[in-house]
């Protein structure tokens, strides 16, 4: 069943007798929400508009009379649909979310108020560029930062997320090779690496091929070197990687690559572990993203938006994307696009997305920097590298630390599943964290180790929290060793029981619609209706 | 006002502060969020399905073209001259390295479009067709016959929807026969931002899904038979095919999907068609306004809440001009065509329910003076 990744069944009404059911269907607060379509209508608006009166509408014959089946709340019942919906979500502002490679910190909400100033958040993208000055400015700095924090040549700040900021990484390889005139096909990736690395490459027409690693969870050097050569354009590598681990040789690996022709993409996911600390400039890093909403606080929002900006080295800086905002003499900003491309970067491999980047991101990313200064931001790293070390050492005994013994781990510590009881699986702990009020790690990745299990705690979490999550993380995965049946069902608390997944992906429904009718209701046609 | 309500609840920590849901059972907020989110934007764009939403509308766009060519398994990509310039630059960008051959050209200062004649170049080798509606001039026309022709030579057509405001107010593409549908969804809930975060609209035929990049929600049920929603189809994506998957997007627009959502339900049917009304009857008062500028015409026979004007001079200078009397002006065609001198006196010039009859009376006496 390779559609289930998690490789479990539902049992159904494993649960029980639920001999405390309510006429509602609700318990107290945890309310149950229909969707809009079943409460809604669509003659229900929250919206004051008058009804206009077009003289003679200039669409040809494309007027649109057919309904469109949009349903309407009220203001009022808008904001309860919503609230009670919010109220099903496990969020950072509730509680410890230590999802591995995630880095899930706490997100100040002034950054959320500096993105909202009007000077921000009302211009559009391509209204004159002597009217949005502190917008690009705004741009220029934040480069200005992560140039810095990272001891690079230059940074590319428009794309969108994590993964297409590998894209743009990967496209600037391929940019710089075709200007050397060498058709270098192979991208060299750890099988540790973040599924995207894979998929970047293969988008980008490259052949992925899988780099060793050592008994210790670090990239293999000596079977890296063995394997560069003429038909390599470069690797992927992640540091600290997706095991926790700080990659050591990661000089030496560059060194290896560069002398042998090709680039070096880091993936910055983690670079929360490292900033103020390391500069991967420092470490022959050719290109890397940052994940705004990972190291600099920018929400997750349930699932993006992301911002991805990736620094470039003097290397592949001259095949970087269009626009960018520069500062000229006079201090004032211009964005280099299409049209001055020609003179002032010419190499550039073109244009990513419509705009400028993530301008939503880049202010609350600033505000971040700015009220951490570089002190804070050294302590960032360090405080994040020392709650993980934490969590790694108060749980070896009763978890698998399979790379325990290669000393101190970065931002987050890897446990595997070995030693549970026989039938209880990784997912049985994830879920059985759930109902002591967490979100649960990160779960079968990387993929190196069997059943992983990824936590990072990230900075922002103070030690009496971390000692309550360890206290039921311990519970937790007792019960998974001793073979407690109820794990099995888990959750019990949550809004909803362990979900369907294999009935989802085998019979996609995937847009709400009218339930059909009841078999033996008579139809409208039938009762004459019309 | 919408604006608020909107950002009151985006603000609410459980949406701003989670993470992608991939443990549903502490998650279903998001999910049916999303859930509710593709049944509005399959709705509005005229398909049967849509996925969870993309990074915004122009690398929706190319999505959609990598699509047509896993689908169809031909490469050629013919763009309509009335995508909007940046757009088509992107494709140009990322089909230099997937190989992807773009049949593309800049519009005519015409006030019909060039549909017909990509009706008739859509020969064997076309993976698909791709046109803006409303039009980067703001023209808008009927693409049922294009979809007829897409059909016939195997090709798929893709429309692209910058405004989905105006599907309020005009047939939807996918009414009139366009296999995927994509749009930038700014302009519902989301604010300009000076173009991001934004969110892209994706949606198509169901026969399609399985080939659909990003993100889906389905329904299903818990362990108790209770209605619940997932993420479903993942193995179409990088985490679980790294490098098979359709693409290698990972991150989503998922609380910007969520503004789209909330504001597309305080509007509902009734609240969206009065907003697309209210949008076309202002364009209407300005387009005949402006017109009376001494020199001005309308390129436009039709449109939404966009159009056309042809101005006497060059519009570049034209736009700095009013904006040193505090106006923004539009966009002129100069900016976006530099290299494309025959449309140099072209300004595109917007209405929206936020332009009062007196913005329109200033900008008309200020065009007045700066053309004279």
């Amino acid at each position: 069943m390779a559609l289930n990744q998690s490789g479990w069944r539902p049992e159904m009404n494993a649960g029980g007798a639920d001999d405390t059911a309510t006429f509602t269907g609700n318990r107290a607060l945890m309310l149950e929400e229909p969707l809009i379509f079943e409460i809604g209508s669509a003659d229900t608006t929250g919206v004051d508009f008058d009804s206009v009166v077009i003289g003679r509408p200039q669409v040809g014959n494309l007027y649109r009379d057919a309904p469109i089946g949009l349903p309407g709340l009220s203001e009022g019942e808008a904001i309860r649909h919503y609230t009670r919906l919010s109220r099903q979500n496990y969020a950072i502002d509730l509680g410890l979310f230590p999802l591995g490679s995630c880095t899930m910190k706490h997100n100040p909400r002034l950054n959320e108020k500096v993105a909202r100033m009007p000077g921000f958040a009302d211009i559009h993208p391509l209204q004159p560029q002597e009217t949005v000055q502190g917008a690009l400015a705004v741009i220029n700095e934040l480069a200005v930062w992560l140039i810095k924090l990272t001891g690079m040549h230059g940074v590319a700040m428009t794309p969108k997320a994590g993964a297409h900021g590998e894209l743009c990484g990967v496209l600037c390889i391929k940019a710089a090779l075709k200007a050397r005139g060498e058709d270098r096909r192979v991208l060299l990736v750890p099988e540790s690496a973040h599924g995207t690395n894979p998929a970047t490459a293969a988008f980008a027409g490259f052949t992925v091929e899988n780099i060793p690693a050592t008994p210790e969870g670090r990239v293999d050097l000596a079977a890296l070197r063995g394997r560069l050569g003429p038909d390599v354009a470069g690797v992927m590598i992640t540091n600290p990687n997706t095991c926790g681990l700080f990659e050591r040789d990661m000089k030496a690996i560059s060194d290896a690559v560069h002398a042998a022709g090709g680039y070096v993409y880091c993936d910055g996911a983690n670079f929360n572990a490292i900033v103020g600390k390391v500069r991967p400039g420092d470490l022959g890093v050719d290109a890397m993203h940052i994940n705004l909403h990972k190291t600099f606080s920018t929400p997750h929002g349930g699932g993006g938006p992301g911002s991805g900006p990736v620094v470039l080295s003097e290397a592949l800086a001259p095949y970087g994307p269009i626009p960018y905002s520069a500062r000229y003499a006079d201090g004032s900003f211009k964005l280099v696009e299409e049209e001055s491309a020609g003179e002032e970067h010419p190499d550039t491999f073109g244009r990513m997305t419509a705009f400028h980047g993530q301008m939503g991101m880049f202010t609350r990313a600033l505000a971040y920097i700015l009220s951490h200064g570089a002190d804070g931001l050294k302590q960032v790293a360090e405080d994040a590298v020392l709650n993980a070390n934490y969590i790694l050492r108060s749980l070896e005994d009763v978890l698998d630390a399979p790379f325990g013994g290669s000393g101190p781990c970065m931002h987050e510590a890897l446990f595997t599943d070995d030693g549970l009881a026989e039938g209880f699986s990784t997912l049985d702990i994830a879920k059985g964290i759930i109902d002591e009020g967490y979100h649960p790690m990160t779960v079968y990745f990387p993929l190196v180790v069997h059943g992983a299990m990824l936590i990072e705690p990230t900075e922002t979490e103070s030690k009496a929290v971390l000692d309550q999550f360890i206290g039921a993380l311990r519970s937790v995965a007792l019960r998974a060793k001793n073979g407690d049946p109820a794990l099995k069902s888990a959750p019990h608390f949550a809004p909803r029981a362990r979900l369907d997944e294999t009935l989802a992906a085998r019979k996609p429904v995937l847009t709400w619609s009218e339930p059909a009718v009841a078999p033996g209701t008579p139809s409208l046609s039938e009762i004459g209706g019309s | 006002m919408c604006r608020t309500s909107v950002d009151h609840l985006i603000q609410r920590g459980e949406f701003l502060t989670a993470y992608t849901p991939y443990q549903p059972e502490i998650a279903q907020g998001t999910l049916q969020m999303l859930f509710e989110f593709q049944t509005q934007v399959a709705r509005l764009l005229g398909t049967d399905v849509a996925n969870a939403s993309m990074y915004d509308g122009s690398t929706a766009c190319w999505e959609a073209v990598v699509m047509a060519r896993r689908i169809t398994r031909r490469a050629k990509a013919l763009f309509s001259t009335g995508v909007h310039p940046h757009y088509r630059s992107v494709a140009r960008t990322m089909a230099k390295y997937t190989g992807d051959v773009l049949v593309e050209a800049d519009p005519g200062l015409v006030p019909g479009t060039d549909w017909a004649d990509l009706a008739a170049a859509v020969d064997k080798e076309t993976s698909c067709v791709v046109v803006q509606y409303p039009d980067i001039l703001g023209r808008i026309d009927d693409m049922s016959a294009l979809a007829v022709a897409c059909q016939a030579a195997g090709a798929l057509l893709i429309a692209v929807v910058t405004e989905p405001v105006a599907l309020g107010l005009i047939k939807s593409p996918g009414e009139m026969g366009a296999d995927i549908v994509v749009g930038e969804g700014q302009s519902i809930g989301v604010g300009l931002q000076f173009g991001g975060p934004y969110v892209g609209l994706f949606a198509c035929k169901a026969k399609y899904v399985r080939q659909m990049p990003g993100r889906l929600c389905g329904e299903t049920v818990d362990a108790n038979g209770k209605r619940g929603f997932v993420l479903t189809l993942s193995t179409r994506e990088q985490h679980i095919r790294r490098e098979k998957a359709t693409s290698n997007i990972c991150t989503n627009s998922g609380l910007c999907a969520l503004a789209f959502s909330i504001h597309m339900t305080l509007l509902g049917e009734a609240g969206l068609r009065r907003l697309a009304s209210t949008n076309h009857a202002g364009a209407h008062v300005a387009a005949s306004r402006l017109a009376d500028v001494p020199g001005v015409s309308v390129l436009n026979q039709s449109y939404f809440n966009e159009f056309t004007l042809l101005l006497p001079r060059e519009a570049r200078p034209v736009v700095h001009q009013l904006a040193e009397r505090d106006i923004l002006g539009g966009v002129s065609l100069g900016r976006l065509y530099p290299d494309n001198p025959a449309l140099a006196n072209g300004l595109v010039v917007a209405v929206t329910e936020t332009t009062t009859e007196a913005d329109v009376a200033a900008f008309a006496a200020a065009l007045k003076e700066v053309l004279a």
